[in-house]
């Protein structure tokens, strides 16, 4: 094309650093642990909207708590806490493998990011509603949910709750306030301000809280549900997981370059937090801090949790295609695992040996899980859900078109 | 002549019209640096530039309405909605927008954009990787829709429709982007290198939209077929030993009527066959089509053979494909008849 001078210029983002290059992180610059105030949960929308812009952390990289925002937690939630990350992590890395053995279809994991769901489960109430997205699997284990169920769930054999209907991951379960996933992305985020909305209605006590990745920002759903949160006062939390990647797109291509995740908040004058994603005691701080404000009825909280995606973003990707090999082991915040370790072990209240132990049990643990749901079935060309299964719940009484389409296709 | 799969014509079409055209350029989701996550688009950027082949924030609405937004300016672009699935957020802009924008300004604006979406089952992708919508836009005024069954044919039907001054959604059916799956679940495919559809010129060439393809000749029943399904009904007529007329549409929008009436006059029978569920299917149009050209001519009722009214099952997936089976009883009973 012929260029004129001061003709217009399209600018398409880049990433600092492509497979072959070294990370470059330079560009991000972080306040130090402790160095945040922490408001009231009264306080106006628009005298938070610095917090859009810093960064919410408790824990330094030797795993000392500092600041206002450390929060009053006792040693042995936190150990707790610690002992669902390895077992998140221990549950993904054996699923992860399982897929890769043809045990299943699909699969995608948390790792790196397991602070966020697990904080977060044990901040909120446990009849709170979550929707989430789909690597938030660590409310699940948080909650205490059955492990062969979600196995169950993920090899869709004859035990699967959602009967072979969904892709692995894509859990259901109401009685554990975990709304069933979607596939399409940010569609839970206006549904769940919705929930909210009939709960404050309702004079309930319980708030919502829904969780969607950077990319999926960009979805309409995402803006709608900022409105109505915003308009209603709705009781939710809106949770961004800034992992920085969206498959193969960096967080660039959603917005990053020009202004932080939480800023987006500003404009529709919902409180903005943003928090040190690996720092277990942040998250647990901060969401707090929301449910705190949502229960007062005060509203809702966008929380832009800034973390890294340490893994591949589904067994169908290979992100050495995209991204350096060695990037995650480069991200300056760490892993959050070691670094509530640390801060466990600086307390005076964890030691290597319990470490190495509770590791041996999140192993063996999710192994017996395996046995026992890999003993019910695993996914094959026959499905463990009679043809006849396929027509039920489309509606609650089957019409007869879908009866005589049933006795179609069990007749042969 | 080059042996391509599925995904390299459509690659090459591209990299075709993108050397000859400046206004040619495509995005979407993962289409940049990545090349798409089908790889459709792959080595694109390398070669032509970020601003010709590039990433586009997930939010399919924006794509398909930055699009609009280009064409209008005189550009052709061709953005991938990464799959058909999810489409949703960008209905109204294809809808109200796109189709309708050359009507309601009286030909003022026009809208030559292209949108490309892997659609279809058997890939095991659960209800959000496996739907068929093509009846939600041939149901549209305004767009013109193609699905292509060879890797010949693709890359051919991908070049005319990004020539075509009108929108064009371009349909790609997963299952058989790398081989030509013909419906058995648990036999081997074939790669496409074994087709003689895979030899593929390496540069221009057009296959006009809306002319059907003759893919086999018979005398005893006309099957009507698209995408994968194309090649799941050459497998049943093979096991069924019925000498059936196949024909593959290509384009579903404008349809091929003349060669269907032809077929179907010939025959006097017809079973029609998809993968999207039945109810206000493209099937119930074809149907229609052919009863109302060809109803002194038939010797049966029409059959359709199509997924079930349902969303797409996960671990039931082989109950819900049309496989051949399915397709074999619905000939024998046109036969029967
Ligand atoms: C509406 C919709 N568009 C596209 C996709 C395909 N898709 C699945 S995951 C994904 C990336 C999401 O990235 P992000 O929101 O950052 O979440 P992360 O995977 O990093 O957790 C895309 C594009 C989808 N599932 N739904």
């Amino acid at each position: 094309m012929n260029r004129r001078t001061n003709a217009l210029d399209l600018h398409v983002p880049a990433p600092h650093a492509r497979p072959g290059d070294k990370p470059d992180f330079a560009g991000w610059t972080f306040p130090e642990p402790g160095d945040t105030p922490r408001p009231e949960i009264d306080a106006s929308a628009g005298d938070l909207r610095d917090y859009a812009y810093g960064l919410i952390r408790v824990l330094d990289l030797d795993g000392n708590a500092s600041g206002a925002w450390a929060p009053s937690i006792a040693a042995e939630t936190l150990r707790r806490g610690l002992k669902y990350m390895l077992l998140t992590r221990a549950f993904d890395d054996r699923m992860y493998r399982a897929q890769r053995q043809g045990k299943t279809s699909f699969y995608m994991q948390s790792f790196g990011e397991e602070a966020v769901s697990i904080a977060q489960a044990l901040a909120l109430n446990v009849d709170d509603m979550c929707f989430p997205s789909y690597r938030q699997q660590g409310i699940l284990i948080a909650r205490d949910y059955p492990l062969v169920t979600m196995m169950n769930q993920i090899y869709s054999n004859a035990h699967d709750p959602v009967k072979g209907r969904q892709l692995p991951v894509m859990y259901s379960s109401k009685k554990d306030g975990f709304f069933t996933i979607s596939g399409n992305l940010a569609t839970q985020v206006p549904q769940a301000v919705g929930w909210a909305m009939a709960s404050a209605y309702s004079g309930d006590m319980r708030i919502a809280s829904a969780w969607l990745g950077e990319g999926s920002t960009a979805e309409g759903d995402f803006h709608a549900a900022m409105t109505f949160a915003s308009v209603y006062k709705a009781p939710v939390i809106i949770n961004i997981v800034n992992n920085q990647w969206a498959i193969s797109s960096f967080q660039g291509i959603a917005g990053g370059e020009n202004t932080t995740f939480a800023a987006r908040g500003v404009g529709y004058g919902v409180p903005p937090l943003r928090v040190d994603g690996n720092d277990f005691l942040a998250v647990y701080a901060v969401t707090q801090w929301a449910a705190a404000r949502a229960r007062a009825n005060l509203g809702p909280t966008l929380i832009e949790h800034f973390t890294y995606r340490a893994g591949a973003h589904s067994t169908s990707d290979d992100p050495s295609r995209y991204r350096p090999a060695d990037e995650g082991r480069a991200w300056p915040l760490g892993d959050p695992i070691g670094r509530l370790h640390d801060h466990l072990v600086a307390m005076g209240e964890w030691s290597e040996v319990q470490h190495k132990q509770a590791q041996e049990e999140a192993l063996e643990t999710v192994r017996a899980a395996g046995r026992e749901a890999e003993k019910v079935g695993v996914l094959s060309v026959d499905s463990a859900h009679p043809p006849a299964s396929i027509f039920e719940d489309v509606y609650k009484e089957m019409p007869w078109h879908l009866q005589r389409q049933r006795d179609e296709a069990v007749g042969g | 002549m080059p042996s391509m799969t599925m995904i390299q014509a459509l690659n090459s079409a591209l990299d075709v019209m993108m050397e000859r055209d400046q206004s040619v350029l495509t995005f979407g989701e993962d289409v940049g640096y990545f090349g798409g996550v089908f790889r459709v688009t792959e080595h694109l950027q390398k070669k032509y530039g970020a601003k010709r082949c590039f990433d586009a924030p997930i939010n399919e609405c924006g794509i398909a309405a930055t699009a609009i937004g280009m064409a209008v300016y005189g550009l052709r672009p061709v953005i991938e909605i990464q799959f058909a699935d999810y489409m949703y957020p960008a209905y109204d802009q294809l809808v109200s927008e796109a189709a309708r924008i050359r009507y309601r300004s009286a030909n003022d604006f026009t809208v030559p954009m292209t949108v490309r979406m892997p659609y279809g089952g058997g890939i095991r992708g659960g209800q959000t990787h496996s739907q068929s919508p093509e009846a939600l836009f041939t149901h549209v005024a305004g767009l013109k829709t193609v699905i292509p069954s060879t890797p010949y044919d693709a890359k051919g039907l991908l070049i005319s429709a990004i020539e075509d001054d009108d929108p064009v959604i371009f349909l790609e059916p997963k299952r058989i982007y790398n081989g030509p799956f013909d419906g058995w679940p648990d036999r081997q495919v074939a790669p496409w290198a074994k087709h003689p559809a895979s030899e593929t010129p390496a540069g221009y060439y057009k296959i006009a939209l809306g002319k059907a393809n003759i893919v086999r000749e018979g005398s005893a029943v006309t099957v009507l077929a698209y995408g994968t399904m194309v090649h799941v009904a050459l497998s049943a007529v093979q096991e069924s030993g019925i000498d059936a007329e196949v024909i593959d549409l290509r384009t579903l929008l404008p349809v091929d009527i003349d060669t269907i009436v032809a077929s179907v006059s010939k025959t006097g029978r017809c079973v029609i066959v998809h993968e999207a569920t039945r109810t206000s299917g493209y099937g119930a149009e074809l149907s229609a089509l052919v009863q109302e050209h060809c109803f002194y001519q038939l010797e049966a009722p029409i059959q359709r053979v199509t997924g079930y009214d349902t969303p797409y099952p996960h671990a039931q997936e082989w109950d819900y494909f049309p496989t051949p089976p399915r397709i074999m009883k619905a000939m024998r009973r046109v036969m029967e008849a």
